[in-house]
């Protein structure tokens, strides 16, 4: 198998158990070894195999470069919140007033601030895989590695964790390689899903590709019973411009030619004629999908998550424009392109 | 048939008696130095003991006991014992045999923890060593006293030669077993964070065996305290000289007295000693 990792990535690596996934986990820093093949990780600037490199090597990559979060935590029952969180930088030998500098202001990152000088067993599960992230970061390493690391947790706070990671992520902008026998969990969490079987992996890909093209019966069957609505957005599903009837400057969004939309040169739509009467167009907010203003045709963001064009599509009985971050038209989304993401059928 | 067995008798006991014999030809330079260092060790242990006034020293006992504890109710037993063994006359006997305690205790701990965690790294070795550990124990300590003996004369050294034997195995079975015991994640924590040999040593695997390590030194202390009693045999002094004397001499007040004290000193040791692993509760 191959795979790589984009910087700034999350990477999902998903299968059932024996998949293979916590293997290639552990390839990345060996804690597995290696049989045959390459691990290229960027450490320093350069290129190192981790598969093959010396001890010496292979601890400074472990150091400074790649770091992970366990599932059971991983966390030293003897020492505090703080001692944990400070432990890779133990390792690399920094000086304990920085240390504790350093563990402070990730500590205030995973709101473990006032848990500081507890043990590690008077917390929570939730709140120990929270000193688990912040062990992880305090490294400042390039790469996170994650085994299954909220799999141990409550469901509520197994998807709070995962809202925060996801925000963390906006700022830190690591490259993140994340273990998970959990699909939803993948959908939501991954840039890229690799999807593992039997120590291969059968296909990888985005949320979206895999849900509405999978690549063969394994996957198919695990996706069967996936929520989409979440994870679907309007450029997934809708009916693209191009296969627009035009009209002039104006875009038709019937057979009959009853509805059309006026564009202006860089195909921004600017208004609307209903059976000649003219039309109030009305823009949605872009995360709820919540619109402000009563009107007759509902302009939305392109990725627009099919949840929320649900809730748009029954405050109008005309189609949804659909428009890239320019304001550009791309392309439409009525009850048909909603009923195929549901179904899990590609658009066109 | 039968008498053909018994009449090719196979020479064990004579080839170890003449191993012994072969020991103390070849190595007695060995045995001598060994046994002038012990002795040394435990003499300048007793008599720096015994230097201390009794009741000074067992203030100190109870104060320690104190800091370590915060018990009232260890602090009067402590006193309230001690004082005791004090007024029955045994006190010096009781200070030897603590001297003789603790340097076996030392020498058990020096030798049984790094045998201990080198068994849990490479258990091969261990399997070969189980069964000397399971001799060591069970092997009635009359037989090894005959050749520490020999090999080291008559005196305490052979008698705490004998009680290493009988209780270096606690040590090392129990280190063994903590170090062994470290949740693989931890491991893995700490190799993934990058910690040498060494430092997954002494970051990760001894402090979370740390409180089975000193259960076992505890052990230890119990077991080498229960050889008392066998060293006076051989001619080492403390409580069990007056319990050997009155047994030869069917001395029952003498007898029950030696015997209350060596109970004393054995309670007095377990709890003051037992603080770290109930202490770390949490698990």
């Amino acid at each position: 198998m191959s795979l790589s990792i984009e910087r700034g990535q999350i990477c999902v690596l998903m299968g059932l158990s024996g998949s293979g996934k916590s293997t290639i986990l552990r390839a990345i820093n060996r804690l597995n070894e290696v049989a045959r093949g390459e691990v290229l990780v960027e450490h320093k600037g350069q290129a190192v195999d981790v598969a093959s490199c010396s001890e010496a090597v292979l601890r400074d990559v472990r150091i400074n470069t790649v770091s992970m979060v366990f599932q059971q935590f991983g966390l030293l029952p003897w020492r505090t919140v703080r001692e944990n969180a400070g432990f890779g930088l133990e390792m690399r030998g920094v000086p304990a007033a920085e240390r504790t500098r350093i563990v402070d202001e990730k500590l205030a990152m995973v709101g473990l601030t006032a848990w500081a000088d507890k043990y590690a067993h008077e917390l929570s599960g939730g709140m120990q895989q929270r000193v688990g992230l912040a062990r992880a970061f305090a490294t400042d390493a390039d790469i996170l590695l994650m085994d299954e690391p909220f799999s141990a947790l409550d469901p509520l706070i197994r998807d709070k964790l995962q809202d925060e990671l996801l925000d963390l992520q906006k700022r830190i902008q690591k490259t993140i390689v994340f273990v998970s026998h959990d699909l939803d969990e993948a959908l939501k969490l991954g840039n890229k899903i690799a999807i593992m079987e039997g120590g291969r992996i059968v296909q990888e890909g985005t949320a979206e590709d895999i849900l509405l093209r999978p690549a063969n019966a394994y996957v198919a069957e695990f996706v069967k019973h996936m929520n989409p609505l979440n994870v679907l957005r309007g450029n997934a599903v809708m009916r693209p411009t191009e296969s627009l009837k035009r009209d002039g400057d104006c875009v038709l969004l019937d057979k009959a030619g009853e509805v059309k939309v006026s564009v202006d040169p860089s195909d921004r739509p600017v208004g609307v004629t209903l059976n000649g009467r003219v039309g109030t167009l009305g823009k949605a907010d872009e995360e709820t999908g919540r619109i402000e203003t009563d009107c007759d045709v509902i302009v939305a963001p392109v990725d627009l998550k099919l949840k929320a064009a649900i809730e748009l599509k029954r405050r109008t009985n005309h189609p949804i424009l659909l428009v890239d971050n320019l304001g550009r038209l791309a392309g439409l989304c009525d009850d048909d392109e909603i009923y195929r993401g549901l179904l899990h059928r590609a658009g066109n | 048939m039968f008498d053909w067995l018994t009449a090719h008798k196979i020479p064990l006991g004579s080839t170890m008696a003449d191993f012994v014999d072969f020991l103390t030809t070849r190595f007695q330079v060995v045995f001598d130095v060994i046994s002038v260092v012990l002795e040394t060790g435990i003499e300048g242990l007793t008599d720096g003991l015994l230097a201390v006034p009794p009741l000074l020293l067992i203030a100190l006992v109870a104060a320690g006991a104190w800091f370590l504890h915060r018990s009232i109710g260890l602090v009067v037993f402590i006193l309230a014992g001690l004082l005791l063994v004090t007024n029955l006359g045994f006190w010096d006997q009781t200070v030897m045999t603590l001297a003789q305690v603790l340097v076996a205790t030392v020498i058990c701990v020096l030798i049984g923890v790094p045998v201990g965690i080198a068994a849990a790294h490479h258990p091969r070795f261990y399997a070969a060593l189980r069964p000397v550990l399971d001799l060591m124990q069970t092997v009635p300590t009359f037989v090894y006293l005959i050749p520490t003996l020999i090999l080291f004369g008559l005196g305490v050294v052979p008698g705490v030669i004998s009680t290493v034997i009988f209780s270096i195995p606690a040590p090392i079975r129990l280190t063994h077993l903590g170090v062994s015991s470290v949740p693989t994640q931890l491991y893995e924590a700490g190799k993934a964070f990058g910690a040498t040999r060494r430092q997954l040593l002494y970051k990760v695997e001894l402090p979370y065996a740390l409180p089975t390590i000193m259960a076992g030194i505890t052990q230890c202390i119990m077991l080498a305290l229960s050889m008392v009693v066998i060293a006076a045999l051989v001619g080492a002094d403390g409580l069990g000289k007056p319990v050997v004397r009155a047994l030869n001499t069917v001395n029952i007040a003498m007898g029950f007295e030696a015997g209350l004290a060596i109970v004393i000193l054995a309670i007095v040791l377990d709890r003051v000693c037992k603080s770290p692993e109930t202490k770390r509760k949490g698990r």
